[in-house]
């Protein structure tokens, strides 16, 4: 048997790390805005299947980028956990901050075995209060670390460039129509240019504070993002004018289709559990 | 939610049922899990008599609100009608602690369905789950905590409300019009068999329902009629296209209050027309 080369820890987990960011950057960028009624999520998406924004609770939702099938069992997994919580006590001790615990531990632990490789994953868990300064949003990366992010954040690929552009822009309290137009625009925003993503490719959803039932998440339906938009979709002229640049191949999807998602914008909705 | 790793079996694909799921992991929360001594049906207070009835485009299920246990009234404001998601509802009468966690499991059960799989079950689906609960429950049944359900909901695909009654085994029979469970089912059905419609409009249909309440209150002890003193009525439960919504306490009190002043007219209720209208 031959000897292995020495590694050192350092190198090691640099090159775990570079891994997982690689990995991630190839995807399209996600950002998350607080608003004035709750926490507006927006991806670009082709897809309305998989999904990359999603229910966990009541008052709690998920948004991930990277591999899909890495963050689609973790977002089971947050709903199984939730669930699990809701049912043995009450709906009120499902908390965000709980469910960041263990997505940090987790990520954290996958990362720094040996046996597995890294989550190719970068999420966020959002979790609205009473009132805007309640709410919460968590960045969590591919190693466990999490962050508390105020007002914006943006995840994946092309994400400072993004980051950036909200950081000039973002007011506090902003009504949800300029949430998804700042955050749309952001989305679209790269070095170079400034591109206008059709509806069609958007995903979009809200945890929004003012509706009635206790399940506060809600998609926002492509109809309503052209109303807030505006100026529909761009002209035929307008996409042949760009050619086929630019990066972002889809998002490794290697998953199994999920079943289609109702396009009602309006989720099911639970009755409180008394 | 612990503060370590999220245990593997919560990150493996597979079922997208809760109550499965709660059976491998957590069997200790199911309802009626721990083994019991025989006849424990004595000491557990009873829930009662609920009804249902369906209507053009909807459905409608009421229950009154009292538990008993024994000879005594454990309970008299209690709710044995809950919604299990926006275009369902499930009427309870049996064993009153087992069956209100059969209930929130069964609730969790169609939430975790739709968040999982991003869309919800169908009518016959949700029954059929529940089905599953109540047989999960035959153990507890054999001694003497038996939990029968009657399970409502909104079918978009016909467009009509539909009424599913059970039994203790987990038996699933669809009823056509009209329904009852609980003790006093025996006189609200008889009720309902001479005042029911097909073709009621959604108010007259709630008060038939409360007046067939009302004759299970009059005949059977254990049913609570409508209580005016403590401004108590039946919990009503509508269903229709645009969702479930329990009726408001004023809007029921004023249905039962107008049930009573008949009564004081014609305590029996009102009478059912013979052939040749007389």
């Amino acid at each position: 048997m031959s000897t292995p080369f020495y590694v050192s820890p350092e190198q090691l987990m640099r090159d775990r790390a570079d891994f997982a960011r690689k990995g991630i950057s190839r995807g399209r960028a996600l950002v998350s805005l607080q608003y004035a009624d709750g926490i507006v999520f927006a991806s670009e998406n082709p897809s309305a299947a998989l999904h990359k924004v999603s229910e966990i609770y009541d008052r709690i939702a998920f948004a991930a980028v990277g591999r899909y099938n890495e963050f689609e069992n973790l977002r089971i997994a947050g709903v199984r956990l939730a669930d699990m919580r809701g049912y043995a006590y009450d709906r009120r001790d499902v908390t965000g901050r709980g469910l960041a615990n263990a997505y940090a531990q987790t990520l954290g632990t996958i990362f720094s075995s040996g046996g597995e490789k890294p989550y190719e994953v970068e999420l966020f868990v959002g979790e609205i209060g009473d009132t805007a300064e309640a709410d919460q949003l968590y960045r969590l990366t591919y190693d466990g670390q999490v962050v508390d992010e105020h007002g914006f954040a943006a995840i994946g690929g092309a994400a400072e460039a993004v980051g950036g552009y909200l950081k000039e822009r973002y007011t506090e309290g902003a009504s949800l129509e300029d949430a998804i137009k700042l955050a749309v625009a952001a989305l679209g925003h790269t070095e170079t240019e400034d591109r206008e993503i059709e509806a069609k490719n958007l995903e979009v959803a809200v945890l929004d504070r003012n509706r009635t039932q206790p399940r506060k998440f809600r998609r926002i339906r492509p109809a309503t993002l052209v109303e807030i938009l505006g100026s529909a979709a761009p002209t035929a002229e307008v996409e042949a004018a760009k050619p086929a640049e630019k990066p972002a191949e889809k998002p490794v999807d290697e998953a199994p289709l999920a079943p289609p998602a109702e396009d009602d914008g309006e989720p099911p909705i639970a009755p409180p559990i008394s | 939610m612990s503060e370590s790793r999220i245990p593997a079996a919560y990150m493996t694909p597979g079922t997208s049922s809760f109550a499965d799921f709660l059976t491998a992991q957590s069997p200790e929360l199911l309802p009626g899990h721990h083994p019991v001594p025989a006849n424990l049906g004595d000491i557990a207070p009873h829930g009662t008599t609920i009804v249902a009835a369906t209507f053009p485009g909807g459905v409608i299920i009421a229950g009154d609100r009292r538990a008993t246990q024994g000879n005594l009234i454990a309970e008299r404001d209690m709710r044995k009608v809950f919604p299990s998601d926006e275009y369902s509802a499930v009427g309870i009468a049996g064993s009153a602690g087992l069956a209100v966690e059969l209930v929130k499991l069964f609730q969790t059960e169609l939430e975790h369905y739709e968040k999982i799989e991003g869309t919800t079950l169908s009518i016959e689906g949700k029954a059929s789950r529940l089905s599953a609960l109540v047989r999960g429950n035959l153990p507890m049944a054999m001694q003497g905590l038996v939990v029968v359900p009657l399970f409502v909901g909104f079918d978009p695909d016909s467009g009509t409300g539909k009424i599913y009654g059970y039994d203790p085994t987990g038996g699933r029979y669809e009823q056509t019009g009209y329904s009852g469970v609980g003790s006093g089912s025996l006189f609200a059905k008889g009720a309902l068999k001479k005042l029911y419609r097909p073709d009621l409009d959604e108010a007259t249909l709630v008060a038939v329902l409360v007046q067939a309440l009302y004759d299970a209150a009059d005949d059977d002890s254990a049913t609570g009629g409508p209580d005016l003193t403590r401004k108590l009525f039946p919990l009503v439960h509508v269903i229709t296209a645009d969702g479930g919504r329990t009726l408001p306490d004023a809007e029921v009190a004023a249905v039962a209050e107008a049930v009573i002043t008949g009564r004081l007219q014609r305590p029996d209720g009102p009478i059912a027309e013979l052939e040749g209208g007389r």
